[in-house]
């Protein structure tokens, strides 16, 4: 495994994809901190697995093992990780980035409460839901694609992603009113 | 299309994963059907909230670096510690260099020590392997590839997925009733696990060709799991279980006495 067209394989096929991983483990988490453990754990699995990888999409591939890691973690450390994380950068930061690109400062704070009631919201939502939700809208990725990562059928996929986007929409209700 | 039908494939025509027939059929409800427009205009004023560029970052730099840092055929942490330490001492040539380079080597000395002692044995990585994988088959409803009571079933089923053929014993006149099977990668290889029952407890019983450890099972715990690992006929086991280490010994005794078939 540890030979060197090995590694470099690994290197070209999967490191490309941290970002994806950083930020599904992200939204798994919802710590930064927490992410970034779960990410580096997830790696060295998927390195010490590359024998196994068959050559399928590898972001796929190297997702489905930060999901599994992520919930070997949460296993252990359920009781004393409880919901008082929080991500370390705020949201605001990022968001007065996105929004100086194009509206003025009026629509710019509009947006950010809304990003702001966004996020609240997508992290309240249940890990079981949260998890689909996050892959198809933020990962943008297939339902065959979500299917293989979490390990349910297409129209599990298709249901659970349904009734996270109805809880969603009941948590961002006050906000959306009137919009 | 009836309107429960409808609300079911709502997020699939979405998201574009429909069928034509379906998403046209879909389309033939949607116009007549004044709620399913409500839902479909809300969940698609969600889905373009949920693209704002805020709600997804970027990995954080000094996490890329740890994890090439810890990859294969990289320079070593030590390397790039001396190769800087040269250089550090190289680039000035003040009477303070020695010192300096003793106070570097001190650290590194310690450093690495600290690494040595990090370093868990193979034993240790294997039976952590073990606990998360056993947790992992719990939580993913992925406990059992083929499901049967029947040894008759669960042993062919390995048959071209596995170079060996793992014995497989039915206990369930003794209180262990054999589940299922799956296919595991473990400790660099494919192994066979045995899936029983105690009660409601599930017991993985992992086995590949090997003789790694003496035949006497030694019963150890970890994170409230019971693991017990020996090796006979060739053939190394490990047996884990949040069920209780009597129970576990019980189980080990049952199979030891009945011969595989």
């Amino acid at each position: 495994m540890a030979d060197p067209i090995n590694v470099r394989r690994f290197e070209t096929l999967v490191l490309p994809h941290m970002n994806s991983a950083f930020n599904v483990a992200r939204w798994l988490t919802r710590n930064d901190q927490d992410a970034q453990d779960v990410v580096q754990e997830a790696y060295l699995r998927a390195f010490r697995f590359f024998g196994g990888f068959r050559g399928e999409d590898a972001r796929t591939w190297l997702l489905a093992i930060v999901r599994n890691t992520f919930y070997t973690w949460h296993q252990q450390n359920r009781g004393h990780a409880g919901d008082t994380e929080m991500f370390e950068e705020e949201v605001h930061s990022d968001e007065t980035s996105a929004a100086e690109r194009d509206d003025g400062p009026e629509a710019m704070l509009v947006r950010s409460e809304n990003l702001q009631q966004v996020h609240e919201a997508l992290r309240r939502l249940q890990l079981e839901y949260r998890e689909v939700v996050m892959l198809r809208e933020l990962e943008e990725l297939s339902y065959k694609e979500i299917s293989s990562i979490v390990g349910i059928p297409i129209g599990t996929v298709m249901s659970r992603l349904a009734r996270g986007r109805q809880q969603l929409a009941v948590l961002l209700a006050p906000t959306n009113q009137g919009m | 299309m009836d309107h429960e039908h409808a609300s079911e494939v709502l997020s699939g025509y979405l998201d574009q994963e429909l069928g034509l027939s379906e998403a046209l059929e879909f389309e033939r409800h949607l116009a007549g059907c004044e709620q399913c427009q409500q839902v479909y205009a809300q969940h698609r004023q969600l889905s373009a909230q949920l693209k704002q560029p805020g709600l997804r970052v970027e990995a954080p730099k000094e996490l890329a670096m740890r994890i090439k840092a810890a990859l294969p055929g990289r320079r070593s942490p030590w390397e790039r510690l001396s190769e800087r330490l040269r250089r550090w001492t190289g680039g000035r040539s003040s009477t303070w260099a020695p010192v300096g380079a003793m106070a570097m080597s001190v650290v590194a000395l310690s450093w690495s020590l600290s690494l040595y002692l990090a370093v868990p044995s193979s034993e240790q990585r294997l039976t952590q392997e073990l606990v998360d994988d056993h947790i992992r088959s719990l939580q993913f409803n992925h406990l059992s590839d083929v499901i049967s009571t029947d040894k008759h079933t669960v042993k062919p089923w390995f048959n071209g997925k596995l170079d060996f053929a793992p014995p497989v014993v039915d206990l369930a006149q003794q209180g262990y009733p054999l589940v299922g099977g799956r296919l595991d990668y473990l400790d660099g290889r494919a192994v066979a696990v045995m899936v029983y029952h105690y009660k409601l407890h599930p017991i993985n019983l992992y086995v590949w060709p090997g003789n790694n450890a003496g035949a006497v099972p030694h019963i150890h715990a970890q994170q409230g799991y019971h693991l017990a690992h020996w090796s006979t006929a060739g053939m190394n086991y490990w047996a884990i279980t949040d069920a209780g280490d009597n129970e576990l010994s019980g189980f080990i005794a049952e199979l030891r006495a009945h011969p595989a078939s």
